[in-house]
């Protein structure tokens, strides 16, 4: 570990801190239709929006009505995109005359940026589109983060309204979510993007004549042995920086590229990585300040921001500390970090880039449900890749995805409420709300729907052979690597120890299931909690209340969420990534 | 129920068209009128003719040239099919891998120690840069190929050495296409 590399841990750290409160004020506005400084630009864009879609913006609905819309626009703009990749050949923007995607993956990909995962069977560069990747993976980009935004928002308004039997206008939502957030920020982030090197264009992938032409052994499809020149390099083109913003705004983290944010066009340079982590962050650490403003505690807000911010450095600390020391198995290798080299773990890392950059972006992509990566976390050191891992089994909740990230953190704020309440033998009161049974059900149904799908999942993965076909690395690894395929896919993360071979029908079908259920299974106990907390009247606070602010809740809130992760996934955590390690520092080799 | 099944096919095809096309196409044309070179991959053109991109790295064998570092994209730097190796740090393949690279560069230059990224696969497989460190562990040898003397070749180095940008992010770093290109001019073939 360097001075200079914390020193950028600590900048970026400030930088969250700093942008959290202005954005997250500026989104209360938003959803609490205030005015802002855009009306004069978007109203007139909503408005139109809604007239061409029928929507009446005055209707209020009820959390079964919000959750049913939320369900048919999930469900229609997914099968939209399922056949847009299944009849890409004969749709425009297709200059590499890439075939249409096979039924499996085209399910597994759909399912995939529906739910906001953006897992990646594929190699996008030799599959999709550019048209597919426009208006199918990116357009989902903007909704899937949308929509969890949305039914963020719908969970705050259920904390903060008494006696009402609505929670807002689903529509509503979404749209002033497209237009006044993640419009204007993709907008700015994407000439950002294209000023550092990010390519946007339409052509079709060029051709460099290289300067040393060099031959190469290798096999061709049928296994012999192939001896070629090669003499030129193809490009891989796209427009891939209006679709890099939204990535990283939306937690969403599908590459253009198969090698993702290690492409040098899709980040290609420190300060542009420097900007993808701040995008990654901005929406779910402002929407604890939201939090705060709308529920009229923000100290609330701010102790909920603590609780996820002690989360977060423990994982920086832990990767750079694993990535830095590097693979002891690598003899003869020097792996000091100095002014001249980053040292380390460099398998699978960028040089611009570095030990401490990839160690923090791994730990922001796996908090928040993002999943791009800039590094590939499957050649991560065994603890380095604990880190990631973890993140996700415990919710995604370390500011966590657009949305996903407030309420999978508020259900945990229920039950460390609920808790606490048993502690001190009162019933739990929530910023006024009692807390009954109703709610701990739920939020408890809400927290199991991932930890189930993550274990039965990869059991099942690990004692089939249509499972075990797609490890790649064998002894502990090749166990996480499933594991971490099917928890990336509970958690919607997306990012993966990618050297699984996952393009093949059992992957692609159960993957997909794991996904939607991930998603959709979960957030309908949290819309069920938001509808019953809004019917509650309010109790006045009283010297019995468990404080919702200061230390002491922050500290029983990471508590919780580290007590009920560690029941539930340190057996399996123990087969793969610390037995690996236990293995790697006594020299063993697989 | 059918009225929010119609709001919601209407909307789909609504913010497709908003966000799906026109969102992407005009920060495509912006971007081609602002940033033309950026937006068109960064493109180094000499001679009329496109012989690569800075931004991404290239094969280079011979010992005239720096290398840069090993690739597992296709049959190495192929810029239409990136990766990383992905293999685990337990991985035989991995660290017999290394062992071969290592025994490799200890034949090259025996005296100084054998910087990490140049013995390892980077996370895209078109990385176009390596360590400073790297770098100079490969001076002797292209020195001594292009008969020329190690101090001239190190300022050569030192030019294409990119500090932390804006003096804090990222790490220092030498691209070794724009090096190599730099060094035919500087340092012409004397056989």
């Amino acid at each position: 570990m360097t001075g200079m590399g914390w020193f950028q841990i600590f900048l970026y750290f400030v930088a969250v801190l700093a942008l959290t409160k202005p954005m997250g004020l500026y989104m209360a506005r938003v959803f609490q239709q205030e005015t802002t400084f855009l009306d004069f630009l978007l109203r007139p864009v909503e408005r139109l929006i809604y007239r061409l879609c029928a929507v009446d913006e005055r209707q209020e609905m009820h959390w079964k009505l919000y959750g049913r819309a939320m369900l048919l626009f999930s469900g229609v703009s997914m099968l939209l995109l399922y056949f847009i990749e299944r009849l890409q050949r004969w749709l425009p923007w297709n200059p590499e005359k890439l075939a249409n995607v096979a039924p499996d993956l085209a399910w597994n990909t759909a399912a995939s940026f529906t739910t906001n995962t953006n897992w990646q069977s594929y190699v996008p560069e030799t599959t999709m589109s550019y048209f597919t990747q426009m208006a199918g993976l990116a357009y989902h980009n903007f909704v899937s983060a949308a929509v969890g935004i949305a039914l963020a928002i719908a969970l705050v308004r259920g904390i903060a309204e008494r006696e009402t039997k609505t929670i807002g206008n689903f529509w509503v939502d979404i749209t002033r979510c497209l237009l006044w957030i993640l419009f204007p920020v993709c907008l700015i982030a994407s000439f950002v993007f294209v000023s550092q090197g990010v390519v946007q264009n339409l052509k079709p992938y060029v051709t460099a004549r290289l300067i040393e032409p060099h031959a190469v052994d290798s096999q061709d499809a049928d296994g012999r042995q192939v001896h070629k020149v090669i003499a030129e390099q193809r490009i891989a083109q796209g427009p891939v920086a209006s679709q890099e913003a939204i990535k990283m705004a939306g937690t969403n983290g599908g590459g253009f590229f198969n090698a993702n944010s290690a492409h040098p066009y899709e980040n290609p340079t420190p300060f542009s990585n420097f900007f993808q982590m701040l995008l990654i962050f901005l929406i779910p650490s402002g929407l604890t300040s939201t939090l705060g403003r709308m529920t009229g505690s923000p100290r609330h807000g701010w102790a909920v921001w603590t609780a996820m911010a002690l989360l977060f450095l423990a994982g920086v600390f832990a990767a750079y500390a694993a990535e830095s020391r590097g693979n002891p198995l690598l003899r003869g290798v020097d792996r000091q970090a100095s002014e001249q080299q980053a040292g380390g773990n460099m398998e699978g890392k960028e040089v611009r880039i570095g030990i401490a950059n990839s160690a923090l972006f791994t730990t922001v992509t796996t908090d928040a449900s993002c999943g791009a990566v800039n590094n590939m976390h499957d050649s991560l050191t065994p603890l380095g890749g604990l880190v990631p891992l973890v993140n996700i089994m415990l919710g995604e909740i370390v500011f966590g995805g657009v949305g996903s990230g407030l309420y999978g953190i508020l259900v945990f704020v229920v039950l460390s409420v609920f808790i606490a309440g048993l502690m001190v033998g009162r019933t739990p009161e929530y910023l006024g709300k009692k807390i009954e049974a109703y709610d701990v059900k739920m939020a408890v149904l809400s927290i199991l729907v991932s930890s189930l799908m993550i274990l039965i999942f990869a059991a099942i993965g690990v004692v089939t052979k249509s499972g075990t076909a797609g490890i790649t690395n064998p002894g502990p690894h090749g166990f996480s690597q499933i594991l971490y395929a099917y928890t990336s896919a509970a958690g919607n993360n997306g990012s993966a120890f990618a050297g699984i071979n996952a393009n093949t029908l059992w992957y692609n079908a159960s993957m997909g299931v794991v996904m939607l259920a991930g998603r959709f299974l979960a957030v309908i106990p949290i819309l069920a909690i938001a509808g019953n907390l809004a019917s509650k009247k309010t109790v006045p606070e009283s010297l019995g209340t468990f404080p919702m602010t200061g230390p002491l809740f922050s500290v029983l809130l990471v508590s919780v969420i580290l007590i009920v992760g560690a029941l539930t996934f340190f057996p399996a955590l123990s087969l793969g990534p610390i037995l690996e390690h236990l293995r790697m520092v006594s020299g063993k080799v697989f | 129920m059918n009225k929010e099944l119609q709001i919601a096919i209407r909307f789909t095809l609504v913010t497709t068209v908003i966000f799906g096309l026109a969102y992407p196409l005009v920060i495509t044309g912006l971007s081609q009128w602002l940033f033309p070179h950026q937006a068109n991959g960064s493109l180094i053109i000499h001679d009329g003719r496109i012989i690569g991109s800075q931004l991404i790295g290239q094969t280079f064998s011979s010992n005239r040239y720096f290398h840069a570092r090993p690739s597992s994209a296709g049959d190495g730097y192929d810029a239409a099919n990136s990766s990383g190796s992905n293999l685990a740090p337990t991985n035989r393949t991995l660290v017999e891998r290394v062992q071969a690279e290592v025994a490799r560069l200890r034949a090259e230059n025996s005296n100084a120690p054998i910087p990490v990224d140049l013995v390892t696969a980077s996370g895209s497989g078109l990385d176009p840069e390596i360590s400073p460190a790297a770098a100079e562990f490969q001076v002797p040898r292209v020195a001594q190929a292009r008969h020329i003397s190690q101090e001239l070749l190190r300022a050569l180095v030192a030019k294409h050495t990119e500090a932390r940008q804006f003096g804090i992010f990222g790490e220092p770093r030498v691209n070794v296409l724009e090096l190599n290109l730099d060094l035919d001019p500087a340092f012409p073939a004397k056989n």
